[in-house]
């Protein structure tokens, strides 16, 4: 087998008014080499003008998804042996603006998260005297969908995402269910207003790619359709009940 | 988004997933039996009559009314789910809406008509 592999990297620069475009760096194919390790070899060695995230290398920071060979990925755990003997093309997640070559903008994703308000909600004056207990139940709860790291893969696979710039997206929901579920929080009233919506979870077609890609095995599809059932009963509860208390 | 609208979608949502229901645990006995194990003689097929006469049961009726109507619905909301964003039409989504919705209404009367004469 061949001791190279050739990586095609998206190449865009909106300050040269230039149009999109791939470059082929030709790196070393190491055993214990990730797909990130090569970008890194290409910035240190080859050109450095190349941009792209990254952190911890570890799969736990988030910073460094992208589209290798068309699928979501995190490359700081992807190994590039798998892809031999290549090419391999690395682009920029599907679905966000691009800011300069495999970096993308995350803004509209932040603001999205912000908005379904992915914190302990408390309506009382709640000032406990020690620690909240939680029991293992109540944690398991909610677990799954806290180990979300915000990496936004499932964003670029999501098809709905692509057709529908306003859908509050996988990720989003998935940890404000997390907090829905959450035996502490007091804030689902606040997160029905927005997650009720169109561009809620209503906008979800159940094509269930979020979960298949994501990296930490969290759930995002079934955080939308549990969520989806709760909307419903609130939904027939408003009907039945117009005057109470939602 | 944070002024928005909750959406009316919980009541389509509410047919889909009942019509799922019965699409995947009901429909396929009746496909099994009706459409295979009768046809070739597998399993004994009941007389025209006598399977008249299960219909006429009022249970059978029921039961016959929720099967087909939210098995309409449960189609008619995945067609325009599908005509939508598969064909890129959200922009149609109103019209897409009347039709398919609107095929599960006419396929409910139909089916209640069917049961009330039979």
């Amino acid at each position: 087998m061949s001791d190279t592999i050739i990586l095609e990297v998206a190449r865009f620069n909106p300050e040269d008014g230039g149009e999109p475009s791939y470059q082929s760096y030709e790196v070393p194919l190491r055993p214990d080499w990730m797909v990130l390790d090569g970008l890194n070899h290409i910035k240190d060695q080859l050109d450095g003008s190349l941009a792209f995230r990254w952190s911890c290398r570890m799969g736990i920071c988030g910073s460094c998804g992208m589209m290798v060979n068309g699928r979501p990925t995190l490359t700081c755990e992807t190994l590039l042996m798998n892809y031999a003997p290549g090419p391999v093309r690395v682009a920029p997640l599907d679905h966000f603006p691009v800011v300069k070559d495999l970096v993308v903008d995350l803004d509209d994703f932040l603001a999205k998260l912000q908005k379904v308000r992915p914190w302990v909600v408390r309506k009382d004056d709640f000032k406990p005297a020690r620690e909240f207990i939680q029991s293992p139940a109540q944690l398991e709860a909610f677990h799954q969908f806290s180990l979300c790291i915000n990496c936004t893969l499932c964003y670029a696979a999501c098809p709905v995402s692509g057709l529908d710039p306003n859908f509050i997206g996988p990720a989003a929901i998935a940890l404000a269910h997390r907090y829905n579920l959450d035996s502490r929080d007091q804030g689902i009233e606040d997160r029905l207003d927005i997650l009720s919506q169109h561009e809620g979870i209503w906008d979800c077609t159940v094509v269930g790619e979020c979960s298949v890609v994501c990296p930490k095995h969290v759930d995002p599809s079934l955080a939308i359709q549990q969520f989806k059932l709760t909307a419903t009963k609130e939904w027939f509860k408003s009907f039945l009940l117009p005057r109470g208390k939602h | 988004m944070s002024a928005g609208k909750r959406s009316n979608e919980p009541i389509v949502w509410f047919l889909f997933g009942t019509g799922g229901f019965f699409a995947a645990f009901f429909l396929p006995v009746h496909v099994l039996f009706y459409g295979l194990l009768f046809p070739t003689g597998l399993v004994h097929a009941p007389s025209y009559q006598e399977t008249l006469a299960l219909v006429r049961h009022p249970l059978a009726r029921i039961y016959l009314f929720a099967l087909l109507t939210f098995c309409f619905f449960h189609a008619a909301h995945r067609m325009r789910l599908t005509l939508s964003d598969v064909l890129n039409l959200r922009h149609l989504n109103t019209v897409l809406a009347f039709l398919c919705y609107g095929g599960a209404l006419v396929g409910t009367a139909f089916t209640v008509w069917l049961l009330m004469t039979v």
